[in-house]
Parts: structure tokens; sequence; C-alpha cells
């Protein structure tokens, strides 16, 4: 077990995605941010936060939960928890902000794409994650990445927020199926 | 928690985890049902065969609406004008519309234990729609979902059932329901209508609605059921209204805050004047509402995750 980001590491990478966001949108005109669940929601809410503290403008901010939109879910053998999903504003013409912690194969985004066009069309659809740790099994990449990590496909990235697990971290383990 | 089940065939076989586990995915989606597009693709590729051999409005409908929100490919078959007149057994049926290849039978019957039949006999899932005067387990639990979302809880509630519990499979899944839940049911009705061991499923019994009602939370108006009467057990429905419809005075006993339900058809009045069950304390509708998400929270359990081994 490794530990590759700590507290501190984390409230960095979020205040330089939140000031690379508002750059390249030039401002919070029409965004809306939208977490997916679980640890996503979290980085999405600190986001959310930090832009409020820099252009002192709350965005709209959601949550998404892809179980029902899984393309593993006759694979799996134990059956995943549906999570809400709650987008308390019209995300039509609006310039969406999805965040998630890690970004993996991309099957994971992949779904919460397909979830959000059922909500509306949105002017477009932009990646945030805390971390990017390669092997994508779908052509998709993220537009702010917090940390590229290249790792084996042994190993895990597991990322702590204090909200769900006590305190905030980034760990590199190796993963016990191997 | 995980929900390992292949079948839902009744209330009194779930455990008040499994009950809650339900209650709260169906949560999840009823979110569904307030978006622009009321679908997702979890169950692209599943077949679902609604058997029905009893009349149906609600129930079928909001299946076939469940099943159909989560893209499932849907069959529904009524005994009407089926092979059930030339003589074809029910097992038999179900053998060839699973030799057509289906996931899941969603089964209404006359006949108590007909699910647990097929559930037994079958390597398909089954969900009881309604046995006999049995169960409707997908009612109650859409009933204890409408009185979570209005109450916040079910533990420590008093709720009244009154009308024709003898011949009401709503009233027998709801008390299993009920009372795993830490709620306290009375039931109501005249003694004709009321089964003689009721008392054991741990509800209480009353012979005026009078009594029943005092202080309670929620009130469950039942139909009197035409279809099931055979033997008189209520002199006429004149009479019957007179002692055991829900009037505003006999409400007025209940708490102020109290729910009215209804699991449908309402034969209007008769159990229920019409002013009650359009009125503000009535929560008819949402009960038909929250149906559909509860019958989907419930497909999605038994069918959207991989077949765990052959039952037969």
């Amino acid at each position: 077990m490794n530990q590759l980001m700590d507290e501190e590491d984390i409230r960095r990478i979020v205040q330089r995605l939140s000031h690379e966001i508002l750059e390249k949108n030039k401002g919070t005109k029409d965004l809306v941010i939208i977490g997916i669940q679980r640890r996503g929601v979290n980085l999405a809410g600190r986001i959310s936060k930090m832009m409020d503290e820099i252009e002192g403008e709350a965005l709209p901010t959601g949550i998404l939960d892809i179980t029902l939109y899984r393309d593993d879910l006759t694979q799996v053998a134990q059956q995943p928890i549906v999570r809400s999903t709650n987008i308390p504003f019209s995300i039509e013409g609006k310039k969406v902000i999805l965040v998630d912690d890690v970004l993996y194969t991309g099957r994971t985004v992949r779904a919460a794409i397909d979830v959000l066009l059922d909500f509306g069309r949105p002017q477009k659809i932009e990646l945030a994650v805390l971390v990017d740790r390669g092997h994508r099994e779908l052509p998709i990449k993220a537009d702010y990445v917090g940390k590229n990590i290249p790792t084996s496909s042994e190993e895990m990235v597991e990322v702590k927020v204090r909200e769900l697990d006590g305190r905030d971290e980034v760990l590199i383990v190796k993963s016990r199926e191997t | 928690m995980s929900f390992q089940r292949k079948d839902l065939l009744g209330m009194e076989d779930l455990s008040s985890e499994e009950i809650i586990f339900i209650l709260d995915t169906a949560k999840s989606f009823r979110e569904i049902l307030e978006r622009p597009i009321k679908m997702v693709p979890t169950l692209r590729g599943k077949t679902v065969a609604n058997l029905f051999f009893e009349p149906s409005t609600r129930t079928r409908l909001s299946f076939e609406l469940a099943e159909k929100r989560l893209n499932a490919a849907v069959l529904s078959f009524s005994s009407l004008g089926s092979s059930v007149a030339k003589g074809e057994t029910l097992l038999d049926t179900a053998k060839n519309i699973l030799a057509m290849k289906v996931d899941c039978f969603v089964l209404r019957h006359t006949s108590p234990g007909t699910p647990h039949l097929l559930a037994r006999e079958l390597d398909v899932s089954v969900i009881n729609a309604g046995d006999g005067a049995h169960e409707h387990p997908t009612q109650a639990l859409l009933d204890l979902y409408t009185i979570r979302e209005r109450k916040g809880r079910v533990e420590g509630l008093k709720m009244a059932i009154v009308g024709d519990i003898s011949h009401s499979r709503v009233a027998r899944s709801n008390i299993w329901g009920m009372v795993k839940l830490g709620a306290e049911v009375r039931i109501c009705g005249p003694p004709t209508l009321i089964p003689p061991d009721i008392e054991r499923m741990g509800a209480k019994v009353f012979y005026s609605p009078e009594k029943a009602l005092q202080g309670v939370d929620v009130v469950m108006m039942l139909r009197i059921q035409k279809e099931r009467q055979t033997r008189g057990l209520v002199p006429s429905v004149n009479e019957y209204k007179e002692f055991f419809s829900l009037t505003e005075e006999r409400l007025d006993l209940a708490r102020k805050d109290a729910l009215v339900m209804h699991p449908g058809p309402v034969n209007r009045g008769v159990e229920l004047p019409a002013r009650i069950a359009d009125g503000e304390r009535s929560i008819i509708l949402d009960q038909v509402t929250n149906g559909v998400a509860v019958r989907m929270a419930i497909l999605y359990l038994l069918l959207g995750k991989r077949r765990q081994g052959r039952v037969k």
C-alpha cells in the first residue's frame, strides 16, 4: 500500500481543476457540475464550493448514479446497489462538468454520458477526474486531470474522501484478486 | 445487504431487512419517473411474460409499464381467448411460453399457491401478482413505500384495514409487511368477513370502525369483493355501507394527519364516499404512481444480475 496523495495534495488539485474549468469556460455562465456516485459526488461538491470562493457564485450541482446503465449487469456476480440520481435543474443547453474520482476503463463515463443524454441535450459535456490511471477500453479522454498515475492492471487506485471514509487520501494497492 | 432470491412470492417469506432493501431500491427508481425520458436500459435483452388468469387493470398495466421502462421485452397473456379454454394445464402453458425463452413470469391466478408451483418447477423468476385470497406482495410493497414516503417511517404507526378481510390478498400481504416493519395493524369488518385465525398474523381484530379508527395514522379501505361472494356473507350492500363505509365522522376519529388508502378498484359510494376518495387525505393515486417504481425495483433485483445456477 502506497499513499499517492494526502489531504493537502487533494485540496490543491481541486483548486487547480476549478481554475482550469473556469479559465476554459470563461467563467461560470451556463456551467453545471454533476458528480458520479459515489466519490465523484464529494469531489463535485468541493469543486462547486471552490468556484463559489473564486467567483462568488455557487454552481448548480447534481448527483448521478450509473448502475442502471452499466454494460456488465448480466456478468457481475454481486448485484450493485442502485444509488440515487438527483439532477434538480435542466441540463438543456448547459455546459456540464462531469466529475469522477478515477478514470480507468472509461465504461463508467460512457454510462454517465448516456444517463445525461436522457435528461436533455446539453451544449457540451466535459470530464474532470482526480486520477487518470490509464487502461482505457473505450475512446474516452478527460478534459481536466488532477494527476496521471500509470498503473498496472493488478493495482487498484483507492480514493478516500473525508465525507465517506473519514479522511482524504489516494492510495495505490495491490489487487486482492491476483 | 443484497437480494439473492430468484422469485418474489409473498410478504410472508420476506425478512424485514429484505423489505427495507426493496423499498430503498425503489426510491432510486421513483426518481426515474420524473425524468423527461422515463426509461433506463437496464433489462435490455430480458423478456418478461405477464400471465393473467384473472381480470386486472392497475396491476397489469403497472407491471407492463415497469417492464417497458426497464427496456425488457414484454409478453402479455390473458386466459381469455387462450388455450386454457381448451383444457391446457397452467404448468403446460408456462412451459410452452418458457420454451420461447423468457426470463420472468409475472403471474396472477385465482388459485392460491400457483406462483409457488411455477417457481418450484421452472428455472425462471416468478413474481406473484396476486394468487387468490392468499398474497399480493407487490401491492403491499407499494403501500409500504407510499406510507414511508408520507410518514418517513412505518415503525410505530397504527394502521386500520377495513372491509372484506377474508377475501383480501392485499390485507394479508399488508398485515405481514406492516407487522414485520413494526407497525400496529388493526383489521375491521363484519365477523363473516374476518378469517378466524388472523390474529396469529399479528393483527388486532375489531368489528366496529368507530373503535378500529381511534387514533390511527393510516386507514386502508377495501372493496367488497362481489366476484368472491358466493355465500351471502353480507346481508346487503346498503347494510354494509351503513356500518362499515368511511364517513367523515369515522375519519375524524383517526389522527388529524391520517392517510386514506385504497388498493383499488374503488366502489365509490360503497366503502368510500367520493369526497374522501378525492379529498386531501387520500393518497390513492400516489399508491398507483409508486407502484410502477416498486415493480421496477423488484424486476431489477430479480433480473438485473447474473443467473446463479439452475433450479431444476
